[in-house]
């Protein structure tokens, strides 16, 4: 990289920081315009990142508005309301023998923080972080994937009119400029995208002992209990949920996409037959689906498809389109489990199912596989869920549905494992940006001499009955009258 | 290498008894938390014994800084187990009604401590604690630089706990090394900012997550509208009663105002005379310094050439014992060695400035510390201390008590660290909170699904904007057909 260009970073780091340290991102009133202008950005421009949306992707705006600009309108909203709340410092019991004393926990910002995002949400993954951010009082850079250029021009031609443009900042560019990034100190830093650029970030990040948060992937499966259902309905409702959980979420390119089904032997007819009248229904015509971002991933995902080992496996669709960066909603039947298709996340619109003889066994075939960042089950069978949530391990669970743990502000969104660590989504994206400082204040009204040397056995007779919350015991010793 | 199969060997066998599930019921976890309590009360002489080895720390400091914080922790982590174990409820809100959702703690895996040398009981127990109250596997690491109470920890904890869940490896930089190679799904090291980074960097290759607790120059501001007796005694206390300065939370130096820092001085002097005597080197109640190479340290710190002639009280060291008096110096200039690293020693340097706010700017110029301190009854100084000073934890008109309460987080930010114990944070530290969403057939928002039209749009819209007509007609499969 150019040193001109590293210059001008260093310049936009110093501002961000000159910004943070100056103060005003801590008050509430700051707090609240930015938050303010974001959700005026994100009505006004609507259109705008509509457009930059399907020129990057082919997202359909329904997609757009469903799974981006809709979350975004609602997550700031809530944190305009909760904003109070989460700033308040929270009062802690505090044990006798410090009396009198109190305790609090009080959030105070990072600092500067900076946010990667990924290219397949890419208006959402950069916003929700830096809503959360913002809540908490940080100055922010955000640098947006160069893979969606449209959105990340469109993120840094308009954070800038709407928002502190001194301290909420977009920084475009591809790898060099995140590695240039990296070299500067950061008070946190979220990275959202691929385990092996998680490991250079974290690593580069060890440098200044930032603290990191990283959202990754993984194969998010999906078990589909056949035996579990209770009508045709149920196995409708089933499919349905399935295919948006795959097809309509950027044509499979989201971390929490279903990767892959498990199923037992006797109901995958029923649920491939099931699967291909409603993919025709859904998907009258390519344009209700997202498209493959650009020509790396397509290689990548005709590649999977390529393996000679795997395109026996395919039942339906499989045709591309090189020039519209378009694959057809494909599914395969059993491929095998050490082809590619099967060990890489997928992240595109392949969707392999994968037979079990009895449904119990998809739990063991869960767990041996690294710990992805959603685990799906479409069953009624309580026991069955039970065992999952209880013998697997995922950023989390969600029961008869897939991907609308999203939108549950309530519910921590993060991985665990090869998934990442870190949680974010409603209160926990202000915590995630927040430095939970403990205070305690005392008086000196009482003063426990026993606490100070010269020690003697007495004393710390004194101080074992305290220590032990034995009062009764301690007002006897100390006044003499219990050995 | 020997280091690298033993430390393997530890791994596997530990992820081996994870995978088959022991860890995982609370009454297991509630066995090993009571065997810790049995073990520290049975042992007690013994582990005052090793730390006397290792430290020559007096008795009392012994039982009250590292045992009882031990027991009280078992004891803690004992009542409210069942409680951290219990999914949390959460509401699911009308965006995917109908349904259920709840936060539930599962463990990581098998975790990997790696504790300090100066509270080398208490630092190698107390995350350990946290990690078996939630269900992981456990190697310990603890400091080879107090050899003593490592060798006791690799005796007594197969007595006392499950051995195929929890081990001792001990060792020094290769040991380490070996074991930081492994993969964990956790690692939490107490210790200084260079091996922090180090440790950090392990982690990164496997995406560890880590919780760092290191240190940073306690400050410790006195306002002159103080009850300076109680004051200094507490001071002293925070000082030379916590390891002769040896804790990351001690007190490193004081910032005072010219006018009242004589007073201030001659308060602490009366004090140290009071609890060590007039020959402190030869008093019970004082610790020694580690080893040599601290004590070299300590003694360059004096020595240098800026600082030497500022030394008001104090001074004296004996090489022999490694023991150094509580020492007080007056003005160090603020780009000598001693103001620019973490004493970590009986030190206690003060600066004076002309108008006690000028404290926050020196401390401000430094990096976030651990812990910082004030003294005052001036509640306009003590809000704003409370906003512009950043630190792992605060406390106004004492020094070092909050790492006794289980109810504040105990942990670093900036350059003292990442993360926090103490309590339920030791819980949550070594947890994977996980979402879980129970959906119901029932509730088909067809406007969810493809082929995608304005009028479906349009619910959406109202949907995620809370609006409950669109709601109602999302429920209701509108606009209608599938």
């Amino acid at each position: 990289m150019g040193t001109e260009a590293a210059g001008e970073l260093g310049a936009t780091v110093r501002e961000l920081r000159e910004a943070y340290e100056g103060g005003r991102t801590r008050s509430v009133a700051w707090r609240q315009a930015q938050l303010r202008g974001l959700l005026r950005l994100l009505r006004e421009e609507e259109a705008a990142a509509f457009q930059a949306l399907h020129r990057d992707l082919g997202k359909h705006y329904a997609e757009a508005y469903r799974d981006e600009v809709g979350v975004l309108i609602k997550s700031t909203n809530g944190a305009l309301q909760q904003l109070g709340k989460w700033m308040a410092p929270e009062r802690v019991w505090v044990p006798l023998i410090a009396w009198p004393a109190t305790a609090q926990v009080v959030p105070e910002p990072l600092g500067v923080v900076l946010v990667f995002s990924c290219w397949n949400v890419p208006l959402g993954l950069s916003l929700e972080p830096l809503i959360g951010a913002i809540a908490a009082g940080n100055a922010v850079a955000l640098k947006p994937s160069e893979l969606s250029p449209c959105t990340a021009k469109f993120l840094a031609d308009n954070i800038g009119k709407y928002m502190d443009a001194s301290a909420v900042k977009v920084v475009q560019g591809g790898p060099e400029v995140g590695e240039q990034l990296m070299e500067h100190r950061w008070d946190k830093v979220l990275f959202t995208g691929s385990p092996r650029i998680a490991r250079a970030v974290m690593a580069a990040a060890s440098r200044h002992l930032t603290p990191v948060a990283l959202e990754l992937g993984g194969k998010c499966p999906c078990i589909f209990d056949g035996d579990a259902m209770a009508s045709a309905r149920d196995v409708q409702v089933s499919v349905n949920r399935i295919i948006a959980g795959k097809w309509s979420s950027c044509a499979g390119q989201a971390c929490i996409a279903i990767d892959y089904v498990l199923v037992e032997e006797r109901f995958a007819p029923v649920l491939i037959k099931v699967l291909k009248s409603t993919l025709k229904r859904f998907f009258p015509e390519a344009d209700h689906m997202a498209r493959i971002v650009n020509e790396r991933h397509f290689k990548r995902l005709s590649r999977l498809l390529k393996d000679k080992d795997v395109a026996p496996s395919v039942l339906h669709g499989g045709a591309m389109d090189a020039n519209n960066l378009y694959i057809e909603p494909t599914i395969l039947l059993n491929p095998p489990l050490d082809s590619a298709i099967m060990t890489e996340e997928i992240f595109g619109p392949l969707l392999p199912i994968i037979t079990v003889k009895k449904i119990e066994d998809s739990i063991a075939f869960v767990k041996a596989m690294p710990k992805p960042l959603a685990v799906y089950a479409f069953t009624r069978d309580a026991a069955l869920r039970r065992r999952i949530v209880d013998e697997t391990s995922s950023g989390s669970v969600t029961f008869n549905d897939a991907v609308v743990q999203y939108a549950i502000d309530g519910l921590p969104f993060g991985g665990v494992g090869q998934s990442g660590f870190g949680q974010y989504h409603g209160k926990y994206s202000f915590d995630m940006f927040s430095h939970k400082k403990a205070v305690m204040k005392r008086g000196y009204l009482v003063e426990l001499s026993l606490r100070y040397p010269p020690w003697d056995e007495s004393k710390v007779t004194l101080m074992r009955y305290l220590y032990r919350f034995n009062y009764f015991a301690f007002v006897l010793s100390f006044l003499g009258l219990r050995r | 290498m020997e280091a690298v199969a033993a430390a393997a060997e530890a791994r596997e066998q530990l992820r081996a008894s994870f995978a088959s599930g022991r860890t995982r019921p609370a009454a297991w976890r509630a066995a090993q938390l009571r065997g810790l309590l049995r073990m520290a009360a049975e042992m007690e002489a013994e582990i005052c014994a090793a730390l006397r080895a290792d430290l020559a720390k007096p008795r009392t400091e012994s039982y009250v800084h590292e045992i009882s914080l031990v027991t009280s922790s078992c004891k803690f982590a004992l009542k409210n187990l069942k409680k951290w174990m219990k999914p949390n409820k959460v509401p699911a809100g009308m965006l995917t009604f109908p349904s259920a959702a709840r936060v539930s703690a599962e463990p990581l895996g098998v975790v990997l401590v790696i504790s300090a040398w100066n509270y080398p009981f208490l630092l190698a127990v107390d995350p350990v604690i946290g990690a078996i109250a939630a269900g992981n596997a456990v190697v310990l690491k603890p400091s080879e630089v107090a050899p003593a109470t490592s060798a006791l920890l690799a005796d007594l904890l197969p007595r006392y706990v499950d051995g195929s869940c929890v081990r001792v490896v001990e060792g020094g930089i290769p040991e380490t090394t070996a074991l930081l190679e492994q993969k964990w799904d956790k690692i939490f090291y107490t210790g200084n900012g260079k091996v922090g980074r180090i440790v950090m960097s392990f982690a990164a290759k496997h995406l560890t997550p880590v919780v760092l607790e290191l240190g940073g120059k306690c400050p410790v501001v006195v306002d002159c509208n103080v009850d300076l007796h109680v004051a200094a005694k507490r001071i002293a206390s925070g000082k030379w009663g916590c390891n002769s300065g040896q804790a990351c939370i001690s007190p490193d130096y004081i910032i005072t105002t010219k006018c009242f820092a004589p007073k201030l001085l001659d308060a602490l002097k009366r004090v140290l005379d009071k609890f060590y005597g007039k020959e402190p080197l030869r008093s019970p109640d004082l610790s020694r310094i580690v080893n040599s190479n601290h004590f070299n340290r300590l003694q360059a710190l004096m020595d240098e050439e800026t600082v030497a002639d500022k030394v008001v009280f104090g001074g004296e060291s004996d090489e022999q014992q490694l023991k150094i008096a509580p020492t007080l110096l007056l003005d160090v200039p603020l780009d000598s060695t001693i103001m620019k690293e973490e004493i970590f020693g009986p030190l206690l340097p003060i600066i004076t400035v002309d108008k006690i706010h000028e404290s926050f700017g020196v401390i401000n110029s430094m990096s976030k510390p651990l812990a910082a301190y004030l003294f005052s009854n001036d509640s306009m100084l003590k809000q704003q201390f409370e906003m512009n000073v950043s630190a792992g934890g605060m406390i106004f008109n004492d020094t070092a008590i909050h790492l006794t309460n289980p109810h504040l987080p105990f942990g670093g930010v900036g350059e003292s660290g990442m993360g926090a114990y103490h309590g339920t944070f030791s819980f949550d530290a070594f947890a994977h909170k996980k979402a879980i969403v129970d959906r119901s057939f029932l509730g088909e928002a067809t406007a969810r699904y493809p082929p995608y039209t304005p009028a479906k749009l349009k619910i959406l819209k109202g949907v995620l904007k809370g609006n409950p007509v669109a709601m109602v007609q999302a429920i209701a499969g509108f606009p209608g057909g599938a």
